[in-house]
C-alpha cells in the first residue's frame, strides 16, 4: 500500500472540506477500498475518514414514513435497527461475514457500486434516494454502470432513505468463495408498482427488471414471471458462472423473493 | 507519521504510526502483540479477528490510525487473570479445536463476540457465524463443538458429518 495522509473529521462539512483537495478520497469501512489499497489500485494522497461523523450515523424514520439510514451506518447496525424495514434488515444481516459487517458503510457500498454488491440492488429496488452533502438523487438516475455512479469527486453520501414497501424480499446466490451475490434479486410490492433490482448479473451492474415488474404488478405471485426471461449476452461471464447461467438465476431468484414476500 | 493512543487488553498503548499503518501491523509490530495473525490480508481468512470498543473486526482491514482512541481486545487479553485459559480457550482444548493453531486466534476471538450477543446459539448460528473465519487444517467441526461447548450447551450429540 502507498503511503497516504489520514484525517478524521466529525462534521460534514469538515469531511467535504478535507475531500477537495486533489486525489484526497472519502473512506467509509473500508471493507472495500483498503484492500484495493494493498493491490496497489489506487493512490489517493489523502483518506477522509467519514465513520467521525455522527450526524451520518444511525436508522430512523422521516416525517414520510420513510427509513432513513446515515451514510455512515455499518451493515450491522442496518440488521440490528432497521426492523421497520424487515426486508432491508435481512439484506444488511448477510453482506459479507460479521467482522465485515462491524466496518462496511452503506454509504461506501453504495458509493463504490460494486456490480456485485447487495446494497444497489435494496436501494434500486426500493426507489430509494441518496441524499448528499449537495443534493438528493433518484437510485433510478444514480446508478449509472459498474463501478459509477452519479456522485460527484468529494461529494459525500450522508444519508439513504428507503420507502417502506408493503411487502419485500431479497434473494442471494451466494458466490461461495467471496460472499458476493453471483446474482441477487430484491422485490418491493409499493401501492403503485412492484420493483424488481438485479445485482450480480449485468456486465453494466444493477438494473431493474421492467418485464417482470409489469407482470408483478398485475399479478403479485411468483408464477406471474413464467415464460419470461433475460437474455445472458450481456452479463457477466467468468469462472464462476456464464452470461446464460446467470440470466437463468435472475428468474430463479426473482420467484424465489416473490414466494418469500407474498 | 501520527500519534496513535487506545486501550489493549485494558492498558494504554500508544505509537507513531502511518496513514496506511493497518491495525495488525500496528498490534503486531508496535506492540509486539504477536498472537493477532496475519493469514490472508485479504480480510478473508479472519486469522487477524480482534474486538474494536466490542465488536469483532479483521485487523488487517481497518487503518491503526482509526482506532485511535479506541478499545482494542486481543487474543493476548482472552485468558484468566490468574492466566489459567478462558472458558473458550479451555473448551477449545477439551474438544481438540485446533490443529495446527495459525486460525486459533481469529476463532477464539470471532467466538467471544458470538456469544456476547448470542450465549446459547444453535449449531447453525455458529457455523454462520464463523464464515468470516477460515480453517486450513479444515478442522471446522471441533471448532463447532469447542464453541457449543463454551456456551454451556450439550456436545455429545453433535456427530461427525
Amino acid at each position: 500500500m502507498y503511503n497516504f495522509e489520514f484525517a478524521k473529521p466529525s462534521s460534514v462539512a469538515d469531511a467535504v472540506a478535507a475531500l477537495g483537495d486533489e486525489d484526497a478520497q472519502a473512506l467509509g469501512g473500508g471493507q472495500t477500498l483498503i484492500p484495493t489499497l494493498k493491490q496497489r489500485l489506487a493512490s489517493p494522497t489523502k483518506l477522509v475518514s467519514l465513520k467521525g461523523i455522527s450526524e451520518m450515523q444511525g436508522v430512523c424514520t422521516g416525517d414520510d414514513g420513510a427509513l432513513c439510514i446515515g451514510g455512515a451506518t455499518s451493515h450491522a447496525t442496518v440488521a440490528a435497527e432497521a426492523g421497520a424495514y424487515p426486508a432491508l434488515a435481512s439484506t444488511a444481516a448477510h453482506i459479507g461475514d460479521p467482522a465485515v459487517r462491524n466496518r462496511g458503510t452503506i454509504g461506501g457500498s453504495l458509493a463504490n457500486n460494486d456490480p456485485s454488491a447487495c446494497y444497489p440492488a435494496a436501494a434500486l429496488g426500493s426507489g430509494a434516494t441518496i441524499v448528499t452533502n449537495s443534493r438528493e438523487i433518484a437510485a433510478d438516475d444514480y446508478f449509472q454502470g459498474m463501478f459509477t455512479t452519479a456522485l460527484d469527486e468529494g461529494e459525500i453520501i450522508t444519508e439513504v432513505r428507503f420507502p417502506v414497501p408493503e411487502a419485500a424480499n431479497y434473494q442471494k446466490f451466494v458466490q461461495p468463495a467471496s460472499r458476493f451475490a453471483l446474482v441477487g434479486v430484491f422485490v418491493a410490492k409499493y401501492a403503485d408498482g412492484v420493483r424488481v433490482a438485479i445485482t450480480g448479473a449485468s456486465n453494466d451492474g444493477v438494473f431493474r427488471w421492467a418485464e417482470a415488474e409489469a407482470a408483478l404488478s398485475a399479478n403479485f405471485s411468483a408464477n406471474a414471471i413464467d415464460g419470461l426471461s433475460l437474455s445472458g449476452d450481456d452479463m457477466i461471464n467468468d469462472l464462476h458462472g456464464t452470461g446464460a447461467y446467470r440470466a437463468h438465476l435472475c428468474a430463479v431468484m426473482t420467484k424465489r423473493a416473490v414466494a418469500a414476500a407474498s | 507519521m501520527a500519534q496513535v493512543t487506545m486501550t489493549v487488553n485494558g492498558k494504554a498503548a500508544s505509537g507513531e504510526v502511518e496513514g496506511r499503518t493497518l491495525l495488525s501491523s500496528f498490534l503486531r509490530d508496535e506492540l509486539k502483540l504477536t498472537g493477532t495473525h496475519v493469514g490472508c490480508d485479504t480480510s478473508q481468512c479472519g486469522a487477524c479477528v480482534v474486538h474494536v470498543d466490542g465488536v469483532a473486526v479483521k485487523s488487517c482491514t481497518m487503518l491503526a490510525a482509526e482506532a485511535d482512541g479506541a478499545d482494542v481486545a486481543t487474543i493476548e487479553g482472552q485468558a484468566n487473570a490468574d492466566g489459567s485459559l478462558n472458558v473458550i480457550q479451555q473448551a477449545f482444548q477439551d474438544h481438540h479445536g485446533l490443529q495446527c493453531g495459525f486460525c486459533t486466534p481469529g476463532m477464539v476471538m470471532s467466538a467471544a463476540a458470538l456469544l456476547k450477543d448470542n450465549p446459547k446459539p444453535s449449531e447453525s448460528d455458529v457455523r454462520e457465524y464463523l464464515e468470516g473465519n477460515i480453517c486450513r487444517c479444515t478442522g471446522y467441526h471441533n471448532i463447532v463443538k469447542a464453541i457449543m461447548a463454551a456456551s454451556g450447551q450439550d456436545v455429545g450429540a453433535i456427530a461427525a458429518e
